[in-house]
């Protein structure tokens, strides 16, 4: 089967997953819309982790940047139209994304991970200290998203937000398989296995690696921005560590550099998070983690891993 | 790019404050084809990384053409046209055949893989397998396509033929004689299997203990077997 046959039918599974879920859980839409958003943050942290191997706990910023410039071009300067909305988060996630790749990608190892905890604490507080602009504390307020198109008022239930939050997951998807199997993919995966190598054969790696953050940015700044457009408000949750360490395990739950896994480990996670939480407010975390030790121990790749693995059996089991 | 003069002068080299290798000079003419040879431990894959810009240089120089390398570390060295295929083959296991040869692109179009599987049609055959799951030779092969798909001037090899089959030795071996002969590429060969080296090769260095210890043209050597004998461990 070609590629662009499989990704069709990937694009198509997809639709049809979105589509089934929009009728079996009609007063669900909200949460599930912030899980695509969510999905786009980790898809983003697959780019830079799963495809390129720089390890980060501050991917959130970049959300957070895409998030607080939506809302904050609604808020304060009326640049209410949707699409105009989600455009402003991508530039700025992006932009984001290669300037605090600046700094992170002068560490290697650990030293990389402290860096970019440094620079979502960094973003966190500005955040937190200009609050003429972006609501501090309270959170950013007085987002009024005009219609879709002119023509899809977002409504109460989320329809509006959901259909269009799904629509731009497909495209991102795509134009993403499309970038992780391009040579510059490939030379991305390539400088995550061997950067010496890489750099032996005259390739660069830093700036490389800065464009993979820009391109990751403006995913993950779409995310933000969606989020800001579907809840009305923006707050500093949006750009934390817990936000950034979440993604990750969402990341690592659905398996690294594959897509489907950043995807899959989002909808798993805040899906789990959203039911465990509801039944026992209490404990949920508990169980949440219980989960996730169970995971790491007995599908070390991820969800998607394991899927392969069991698939790969069978079809041996089966010749 | 088309083929560059080498000029290695007074090179000396190794890893950190140990030297391995001493005062190392030879000229390899745009085009040419050279051997280098020695035992084991003599510093041939030392000067080869060091070359490649790997290692740290105690002092000396080397030119590419008109280019002065010495100054570049090993990015900038690939960039002015130094290609470099080591021991190692360091192919990226987890991408398949394609997707290495993809990263060798540099700002090629993707069509240029084309050149690589004429070069080696097995590698069109196995294109969509892992490099994990290619045999030795396969390696071999997706390691020097993947570098001469950079359009190198210069091109080291480092033990191309190390473990491999005889026939696939000869694959590859003759793919190499084909390159020269293009006169594409200046080819530096670093073999232990003597009588393929000598038989590919225009001119031989000898190394002993990391300095030069003869230079001259593979007739030359084969009309000196005590030479042979001597600097490299084999009878005639």
């Amino acid at each position: 089967m070609s590629r662009p046959i499989r990704d069709l039918i990937a694009v198509l599974v997809l639709a049809a997953v979105a589509v089934v879920l929009f009728f079996l859980f009609p007063t669900n839409l909200a949460l599930l819309t912030r899980i695509v958003a969510v999905m786009l943050l980790v898809l983003s942290l697959d780019l830079v982790t799963g495809f390129a191997g720089v390890a980060t706990l501050g991917h959130a910023a970049l959300f957070g940047a895409g998030a607080y410039a939506a809302g904050i071009a609604a808020a304060k300067f009326g640049i209410t139209d949707p699409l105009l909305m989600l455009a402003i988060g991508a530039v700025a996630g992006s932009v984001a994304g290669a300037l605090s790749s600046l700094v992170i990608l002068r560490g290697h190892g650990l030293s990389q991970l402290v860096l970019s905890i440094a620079v979502v604490q960094l973003a966190h507080e500005a955040a937190n200290k200009l609050s003429a602009w972006t609501g501090g504390s309270d959170g950013l307020s007085g987002i009024a998203p005009s219609a879709l198109l002119g023509m899809f008022r977002f409504d109460l239930f989320g329809r509006t937000a959901f259909i269009m939050a799904v629509v731009m997951l497909l495209l991102v998807f795509v134009i993403l398989r499309v970038v992780v199997r391009s040579p510059f993919g490939m030379l991305c995966r390539g400088i995550k296995q061997d950067p010496t190598r890489v750099r032996a054969m005259g390739a660069p790696v830093y700036s490389t690696l800065v464009k993979m953050y820009a391109i990751a940015g403006a995913v993950a700044g779409l995310g933000g921005a969606l989020s800001a457009i579907a809840t009305k408000v923006v707050g500093l949750d949006s750009l934390s560590f817990n936000l950034s360490a979440e993604a990750l395990v969402m990341l690592v739950l659905g398996g690294t550099g594959k897509l489907f896994g950043a995807m899959l480990g989002a909808l798993v996670f805040v899906w789990f998070e959203d039911r465990i939480s509801a039944i026992n407010p209490f404990h949920w975390l508990t169980v949440v983690g219980v989960l996730l030790v169970a995971v790491v121990l007995f599908a070390p790749n991820g969800l998607t891993g394991a899927a392969e693995a069991i698939w790969k059996r069978l079809r041996r089991a089966r010749s | 790019m088309t083929a560059a003069r080498l000029e290695v002068s007074g090179l000396s080299a190794g890893y950190g404050p140990t030297r391995i290798i001493e005062e190392v000079s030879f000229v390899v003419p745009a085009g040419g084809r050279m051997a280098l040879l020695g035992r084991n431990g003599m510093g041939k894959t030392t000067l080869l990384a060091t070359l490649a810009g790997q290692t740290k240089r105690h002092g000396g120089t080397v030119a590419l053409g008109d280019t002065e390398l010495t100054a570049l570390d090993g990015s900038g060295r690939a960039l002015a046209g130094l290609g470099y295929v080591p021991q190692s083959r360091a192919i990226f296991k987890s991408l398949t055949v394609e997707e290495n040869l993809f990263v060798g692109l540099k700002d090629r179009p993707k069509t240029a893989i084309e050149e690589a599987y004429a070069m080696f049609p097995r590698l069109k055959e196995r294109r969509r397998n892992l490099g994990s799951q290619l045999s030795g030779g396969e390696q071999q092969m997706l390691s020097t396509a993947r570098t001469i798909l950079g359009q190198p001037a210069v091109l080291l090899l480092d033990e191309p033929l190390e473990g491999l089959a005889p026939v696939i030795c000869e694959e590859l071996m003759e793919t190499f004689a084909h390159l020269a002969a293009s006169k594409a590429m200046t080819i530096l060969l670093v073999e232990q299997r003597i009588k393929a080296a000598l038989d590919f090769a225009e001119s031989v260095v000898i190394l002993e203990r990391g300095r030069v210890a003869w230079q001259g043209t593979p007739a030359a050597l084969a009309a000196q077997p005590e030479t042979v004998d001597r600097l490299l461990g084999v009878g005639h």
